[in-house]
């Protein structure tokens, strides 16, 4: 039994926080965050090449055959530091292509994605916001062998700077009738369009489908299969956004606990008063055992895929709601200036709204944990 | 990061576990002929004081022998590992560390047989959380020491036989941790008066102490005269792994869904009601990250590192789960839930209710929440002590 990371572990984490600290401090997400595309192109394509894009790709189709609790080290860092950049995205997109693609379609797509040359996303969401197959309604009319898309998704992260969506589409009227299939930016009929996020570091947008043809070579596993993958995939962006989620935690809790030893007021740096010091400790005790939690999930994750969900659930259902409390505490202990724009505390709060909700939020994470656990 | 056992390590469970299945009387049979001879065969097999070295009688074993003991004794309900369990608990373990070869003679063995039952005599009226305060004295009398004052909140003091007491034997000092001393007190020395304490629920389970010219002999100091801060505080944070209490929070989340099942909430059953089945899932939670967070600091202590104040993380969760819990057993029964017992009324024969009124004994024994939140800040985030 060991419940820690290994020496190669720790060494990845500090090499991909030095490498943040270096490149990427609040200063520069700030200046990426203002720009129209919102992500640090450069930087992940440096990332790209020292092999943390494709950590969890295989290494015959150049990744590096890690795991994903590997992947959690390096994004509890790139949260840790805000960084803006479609890592999760792309690794998700990368994942589904791997679970559900066929050889050909894993051979032409996984190396660029690994190599940071083609950016992938999910597109799943749509106005519903529903996490089931009923959720997925955008229309896949059949012609022969192919399908033509009409419809919406909504929420697709890094919408603008990605080169292939992972489309969930409807191919037939019984509930669980889900397909997937990839679609290449530029497609005649597809329109993508930036929605305004409160984080500026993550990106949503919506995706427009104008009858876009899907060849039968594009198809993302036999039609109607795909609900079980989509499933798998909720499981997995979970445990990614709430490995960020982590990381991100972390930093806000640093940020306020230096400033509590800091800011004198009757006398007293703030942190000794137990209306300050106390939040402070429950902020601790959640980021650690959210931790706990999640490490577990990534190993299920790595270790029995199929069975993950009720640890996946407990690690994003007690995140979702406690991150959220921690960013407001974050402005909060820090009274007006914490409120301003200058400062970094309002980036910490915004980032957990958006955790708040991605790959489902504490409601729907505890009704699954109620149902698994026999309710 | 591996969750599986070392084949040495599965060896050991299925060890334990093959003993359980020959040796563990079911729970109806449990009478006190059954849990005598429970006690003589866990003692034989050395699992009482498991993790105290063999020199002393222990069963001397690792630290990951130890947690997969309890986590398969919890998991079967087994009785207890021992029946002395102030004695298992800190009192053997500060003896070990701090006691003359004659005092380990005189009490270990009967701590490991269950003949000693002990009692702590730290907590004072004005004493607390702020424990190092404590006025209760003793002054050196030739070779003995004479106690004077009071100790209160005292676990089972009215039918232990002996007490582990801190007493202060300097008051001239610059810190209040010093000039206090441990002393080993048998309980039916002339001056000691016991005076049981009724609790919320309506038992005693804790009493008051007073001490008037109470003689004890100098050879039942432990620990050096001035020390008994450090002989005590080393004695608490011998840290027990809190895996038992894992398995009990777990066992009462078990029978709360089936209360969920059986209580109705406007027509329907209460496991229907979202809010109810959102709070079930919440406590679950928090179970399991207690769970998994010892496993983490297991894993921290394996590696040899020294485990800081992280086990306050684990206290507080307990904390919040013992009172939810309790809580939500309670709302589920609606108006029952404002009722103490009653045929057809209650569930369980009032179970829930006594538990509803049980938590402070574990809440606030030990270092109340709100001193677990000093020392997480204090301690791990470097915020100024109180």
């Amino acid at each position: 039994m060991n419940f820690g990371f290994t020496e190669e572990q720790e060494l990845l984490r500090a090499e991909v926080r030095k490498f943040l600290d270096q490149n990427c401090a609040l200063d520069e997400v700030r200046k990426i965050a203002a720009t129209p595309e919102g992500v640090a192109k450069p930087l992940f394509d440096r990332m790209a090449e020292l092999g943390w894009v494709g950590l969890t790709l295989p290494d015959r189709y150049g990744g590096i055959g890690l795991g994903w609790v590997d992947l959690v080290v390096v994004l509890e860092e790139t949260g840790r530091t805000l960084f803006p950049s479609p890592l999760i995205a792309t690794v998700l997109g990368a994942t589904a292509i791997g679970l559900a693609g066929s050889e050909a379609q894993q051979k032409r797509w996984l190396p660029p994605i690994g190599a940071g040359r083609s950016i992938a996303t999910l597109a799943l969401l749509e106005a519903s916001d529903r996490l089931d197959p009923a959720g997925i309604a955008l229309a896949g009319k059949r012609d022969g062998a192919q399908f033509y898309l009409r419809g919406e998704k909504l929420f697709v992260m890094d919408a603008g700077t990605a080169d292939l969506f992972v489309v969930a589409f409807r191919s037939g009227s019984a509930d669980e009738d889900v397909s997937m299939a990839l679609v290449e930016r530029g497609a005649p009929g597809l329109v993508v369009e930036g929605l305004d996020t409160m984080d500026e570091t993550k990106r949503l947008g919506r995706v427009r489908f104008d009858d876009v043809q899907v060849a039968r070579e594009a198809l993302l596993g036999p039609p109607g299969s795909a609900w079980p993958v989509i499933a798998r995939l909720l499981d997995y962006g979970a445990v990614a956004v709430t490995a960020e989620a982590i990381g991100a935690a972390e930093g806000a809790l640093d940020l306020t606990v230096r400033y509590a030893k800091q800011r004198v007021q009757f006398d007293e740096p703030i942190g000794r008063f137990q209306g300050v010091k106390h939040p402070l400790a429950e902020h601790y005790v959640e980021i650690e055992s959210v931790k706990s939690l999640l490490y577990y999930a990534a190993w299920m994750l790595d270790e029995q895929p199929a069975e993950a969900s009720l640890a996946v659930s407990r690690a994003k259902a007690w995140a979702s709601d406690a991150f959220a409390g921690l960013g407001i505490d974050t402005v909060g202990l820090h009274g007006g200036i914490g409120y301003t724009w200058e400062y970094d505390a309002q980036l910490y709060l915004k980032r957990m709204k958006w955790v708040r909700a991605a790959f489902g939020d504490a409601s729907w994470h505890l009704e699954r944990v109620a149902a698994l656990g026999g309710l | 990061m591996d969750f599986n056992l070392s084949p040495e390590e599965e060896a050991f469970r299925d060890e334990v576990r093959a003993f359980l299945d020959e040796n563990l009387p079911s729970e109806p049979e449990r009478d006190l002929k059954a849990l005598a001879e429970w006690s003589r065969k866990v003692r034989e097999k050395r699992w009482v004081g498991f993790s105290w070295p063999k020199e002393v009688g222990g069963g001397g074993g690792s630290l990951m022998q130890q947690v997969l003991l309890k986590e398969e004794m919890a998991k079967r309900k087994a009785p207890p590992l021992g029946t002395s369990f102030m004695g298992l608990a800190w009192v053997g373990p500060a003896i070990i560390q701090y006691g003359t070869d004659e005092q380990k003679r005189r009490f270990i063995p009967d701590i490991l047989d269950g003949k000693l039952q002990w009692c702590t005599g730290y907590s004072e009226p004005g004493s607390g959380s702020d424990l190092a305060s404590l006025q209760c004295k003793a002054v050196r009398d030739g070779e003995h020491y004479v106690v004077n004052g009071q100790k209160i909140w005292t676990s089972v003091a009215m039918w232990a036989k002996w007490m582990i007491l801190l007493v202060r034997t300097h008051s001239d000092v610059s810190a209040k941790h010093d000039g206090i001393t441990c002393l080993l007190v048998e309980m039916n020395t002339p001056g000691i008066t016991v005076r049981p304490i009724r609790n919320m629920s309506g038992s005693s389970m804790f009493a008051e102490v007073f001490f008037d010219g109470v003689r004890v002999p100098v050879e039942n100091r432990l620990g050096a005269e001035g020390e008994g801060w450090k002989v005590t505080v080393s004695a608490l944070a011998f840290e027990r792994s809190s895996i038992s209490e894992v398995y009990g929070l777990a066992r009462q989340l078990d029978g709360i869904k089936d209360l969920a099942k059986r209580c109705t909430r406007g027509g329907r059953p209460a496991c229907e009601d979202p809010a109810i089945r959102r709070r079930i899932a919440w406590a679950d939670v928090r179970i399991e990250a207690m769970r998994l967070n010892g496993m983490r600091f297991l894993t921290k202590q394996l590696r040899g590192e020294p485990l800081g104040s992280e086990t306050s993380i684990n206290k507080l969760l307990r904390a919040g789960l013992e009172i939810e819990l309790g809580e939500l057993a309670i709302e589920m029964q609606g108006s029952c839930g404002a009722l103490m017992k009653g045929e057809g009324l209650v569930p369980d024969e009032g179970r829930w209710q006594r538990f509803a009124l049980s938590w402070p004994e574990v809440v606030i024994g030990g270092g109340t929440p709100n001193i677990q939140r000093n020392i997480i800040a204090e301690r791990v985030l470097g915020l100024p002590k109180d």
